[in-house]
């Protein structure tokens, strides 16, 4: 990529290949770089394999069975597959916020809290200080300041992202995953996370995937262009967009000025996932230093 | 049969006819199945009225407080003390329960989180086919296998004396009979959770273990504890194997290798005096009464406890 | 402790305890089928041979009192709770019910679902009882009904829940009545309510308890539904612990044949229901 600043986290000739029913290969071959302090959105059509890449990054697939990965992910010039390095640790330092608003079953000073008190021993101040300071960091804390108690789950979904996104940096991370954060959010709450996300981006190296071209427009320093599998296109923002390098790149850009590209539907290989045969046994053992990560998918 | 809405060659000539006898149909049904749902409640009203009424003789010569505190059970001299009974069903659920609930639990994880395909499916389906058996196949191979390991192996092991009969041999069945029906409950409940909770969880850097014990248990916790206390009303109600296997001892129990009585097997173990001695028999009902109310205040806490919890722990 | 170390302990600890339940389910059936195997084996006459007339104290004859009573109660019993239930469930759905009754009715259908089964053996014997007559077949038949009545309602609701509301609103689009579209509601929710049917037939003929005072646990050949008569669950229970060995040997035979007829059950219900899917729009696999 063409710009000044160091790659904190690169692939390296990933490939990942879903092993179900049919067998799909859901990244072929991907080399790319993330900037660090730079804000790096993932674009394409839906089944491209956006969100496979993004939760390769920091091995978050892996829950998935049947997943084979080769070629590997580099954090900060370490390898994150090929390492001994505990898997909790690389997801530490690789955050990643889920599509869905999810909070946890616990309340909302836990939900931010949930990282640190896994991470370290702190006491009661310590936590209140960095609860304070990561709500603030979201926009999120004159709201629910004076119900830190109440569940995670009472407050309204644009809340629930950003609470999400409060949780993923209380543990201190090195990068940022976020998985289309906006899609399941009213335009109001949409644009507040997009704020958030719009000041957070000074501060960490953030990736995220979006359905929306206005969205990568409007908040990314750099695009990723991926279809079926394939890297089409990488450049800073403004190049992307006004100068578009490959043909497929151009139509795809040209398609969607004029209307907003909004598609609800998860990627194809994340959807499929009916478990019948499994290999994934193997391939997570020989990887993981821990337990196999892996939950059948029929969930 | 009923007429169904196919449109017969003659449909044409005799519809009015036709749609008049199905209308009759619908509202006759109609009467039927509001009937049958009325059925549930009536039944329980039934039951409840009879044994309250065949309860009355007992109570009205004994007083209820002062049966359920004696420690003295001779229905020939007219003794109807319940103590005895009643510390043998604590003994029994709080022991079997104690065994069963973390293994319960400790295997729905394994089903639900970490087996995988074929595995999984084995695993889940044994478990189905465990608890199906009827229990007094319980009590037999109790009678056959647990009865000497306990009097023969665990009780001189402990230091300690027993026939084998006794409540530490019925507790160990019980938890074997509990176990699979919590399991399934609980596997149900953990299986029906979003992935994106698991995501959001180790997205932070958790673990897997971290990320089930406070994230995935307290999301499922509503089923969980539902799945424990219908568990918990199983071994309470549970007849054939105390009947079988406790060794019908109605005197408080000194230590849990002794033999005893639960409620229900008191039941069973002297229904045989009912035609001789009529206070007996209400005396027995009135058992029957109280089991059936615990039972009922059970559900209620349950359900007022299973509220609060999906309140907190939402997600 | 270490976060990784805890996290293995307690993976391990899940494994073991999945494993410790194969164990125990190994130990049980396999128990089960030695001990009652054998003998069952040695001589399978047992079965269909009538019980001599000291069968209590020598063990002379066969069994077969003990499964055919278990038949003539348990088949009757499950049709009459299989029409009953259905019948209830269908009043739970919303075309007959308001969300309110249908709340209060699943209250106290949740209150006989966790009834112990002695209270019902209870009950019908002081109905019995009070119409002063004496324990026979046919009250084995009401008192097993009652208990798989909960039971099979609870299987059949979710099976009528989960029938997909597309069925209902094509059947009311055709002009169907209430009636004529719950008739086509159960087919479409057939494999869930016959697995139901099923389930609840299994309980029914592997519960003692209700039927222990109610059924009048005969040593002979049921004559007729006024007659006393016992079940195969009875039989292991009272002969379980008889002094006589060949008494008792017909329990495990007994056991035997009846762990032999649940698993044939689950493995029947499973079947059917795969087979009975294909009625179910959109196909549950």
């Amino acid at each position: 990529m063409t710009h000044d600043t160091d790659s904190v986290i690169r692939t390296d000739d990933l490939e990942v290949t879903y092993t179900g029913n049919r067998e799909i290969t859901a990244l072929n071959g991907v080399g790319v770089d993330f900037a660090e302090n730079r804000l790096t959105a993932i674009i394409g059509p839906s089944g491209c394999g956006k969100s496979t890449l993004l939760k390769s990054l920091n091995r978050l697939h892996e829950i998935q069975p049947n997943a084979e990965i080769t070629g590997d992910v580099y954090l900060e010039d370490e390898p994150v597959y090929d390492t001994d390095e505990p898997l909790p640790e690389i997801r530490r330092r690789v955050g990643y916020v889920p599509q869905k608003p999810t909070p946890l079953p616990v309340s909302i000073y836990n939900n931010v809290a949930y990282g640190p008190k896994i991470h370290g021993d702190h006491s009661r101040e310590e936590l209140d200080e960095i609860v304070e300071t990561q709500l603030r960091k979201v926009n999120l804390w004159d709201e629910v300041k004076d119900r830190l108690d109440a569940p995670g789950a009472e407050l309204s979904t644009g809340q629930i992202q950003r609470l999400c996104l409060a949780r993923s940096l209380a543990a201190e991370p090195d990068v940022l995953l976020c998985d289309e954060v906006t899609s399941a959010l009213d335009p109001i709450s949409a644009e507040q996370v997009e704020e958030t996300l719009a000041d957070l981006k000074e501060e960490y190296t953030i990736i995220m995937v979006t359905h929306s071209m206005e969205q990568a427009k409007r908040l990314a320093d750099d695009v990723i262009f991926l279809y079926l599998g394939d890297v089409v296109e990488t450049n800073d923002a403004r190049s992307f967009f006004e100068n578009p390098q490959n043909e497929r790149t151009r139509e795809f850009v040209k398609g969607h000025t004029a209307v907003e590209y909004d598609d609800g539907e998860d990627d194809v290989s994340e959807g499929d996932g009916s478990a019948d045969e499994v290999n994934g046994d193997d391939a997570d053992g020989s990887r993981s230093t821990e337990e196999t990560e892996s939950i059948p998918a029929e969930r | 049969m009923a007429p169904t809405t196919d449109n017969g060659r003659n449909a044409e000539t005799n519809r009015p006819d036709r749609l008049g006898r199905r209308l009759v149909i619908e509202r006759l049904s109609s009467y039927w199945i509001l009937g049958a749902g009325l059925f549930a409640i009536a039944l329980f009203g039934l039951i409840v009225l009879t044994l309250v009424q065949q309860s009355i003789p007992i109570v009205s010569e004994h007083s209820l407080l002062e049966m359920l505190t004696s420690t003295n059970w001779d229905p020939a001299q007219e003794e109807f003390g319940f103590m005895p009974a009643i510390v043998g069903t604590i003994y029994v659920t709080v022991l079997s329960m104690a065994m069963g609930t973390p293994i319960a639990i400790l295997a729905a994880i394994y089903i639900a989180e970490y087996a995988e395909g074929r595995m999984k499916v084995i695993v889940s389906s044994f478990i189905d086919v465990l608890a199906a058996i009827p229990s007094v196949i319980f009590g037999l191979v109790g009678l056959i296998v647990v009865v000497p390991f306990v009097g023969d192996y665990l009780a001189p092991a402990l230091g300690t004396h027993s026939i084998g009969l006794g409540i530490v041999t019925v507790s160990l069945v019980m938890a074997i009979i509990v176990t699979p029906f919590m399991i399934s409950l609980s596997v149900e409940s953990l299986e029906a959770l979003p992935d994106e909770l698991r995501e959001a969880s180790l997205g932070v850097g958790a673990t897997k273990w971290e990320t089930i014990r406070s994230v995935l248990l307290r999301a499922a916790g509503p089923g969980i504890f539902s799945a424990i206390l219908l568990g918990f009303g199983r071994v309470f109600g549970a007849t054939i194997v105390p009947a079988m296997l406790i060794g019908g001892q109605t005197a408080i129990p000194e230590s849990p290798f002794d033999a005893g009585e639960t409620l229900p097997s008191l039941i069973v173990n002297d229904f045989g005096e009912l035609m001789s001695i009529p206070l007996t028999q209400s005396a027995l009902i009135l058992v029957g009464l109280l089991l059936l109310v615990i039972v009922w205040l059970f559900n209620f806490g349950a359900m007022l406890i299973r509220r609060r919890l999906q309140r907190r722990w939402q997600y | 402790m270490n976060r990784y170390t805890e996290q293995r302990i307690f993976a391990f600890l899940a494994r073991a305890s999945a494993a410790l339940i194969l164990a125990v389910l190994a130990i049980v059936v396999g128990v089960t089928i030695y001990r009652g195997g054998r003998v069952f084996l040695t001589d399978p006459a047992v079965v269909i041979t009538p019980p001599g007339s000291r069968y209590m104290l020598d063990g002379g004859g066969g069994f077969l009192h003990a499964v055919l009573g278990s038949l003539f109660i348990v088949v009757p019993a499950t049709i009459v709770a299989m029409i009953l239930s259905l019948s209830t469930a269908v009043y739970l759905q919303s075309d007959y019910s308001s969300e309110r009754t249908s709340d209060v009715i699943n209250m106290f259908l949740n209150v006989l679902w966790g009834t112990p089964p002695i209270v019902y053996g209870v009950f019908v014997l002081t109905i019995i009882i009070a119409v002063g007559a004496q324990t026979s077949l046919i009250f084995g038949v009401i008192a097993i009904a009652i208990f798989q009545y909960p039971i099979m309602t609870r299987y059949a609701d979710e099976a009528l829940r989960s029938a997909p509301d597309a069925v209902k609103e094509a059947s009311y689009g055709l002009g169907a009545t209430r009636f004529e579209t719950a008739k086509v509601t159960i087919r479409a929710a057939l494999p869930g309510v016959i697995a139901g049917i099923i389930m609840g037939f299994a309980r029914g003929i592997g519960d003692a308890a209700t039927v222990l005072f109610t059924a009048g646990r005969s040593t002979q050949m049921p004559g007729g539904p006024f007659d006393p008569a016992t079940t195969l669950p009875i039989l292991i229970f009272e002969q379980a612990a008889s002094f006589n060995a060949e008494v008792r040997s017909h329990a495990y035979a007994a056991s035997f044949v009846l762990i032999v007829a649940v698993l044939a059950l689950i493995v029947a219900s499973k079947l059917l229901a795969g087979r009975y899917a294909r009625f179910t729009p959109g196909g549950r696999q």
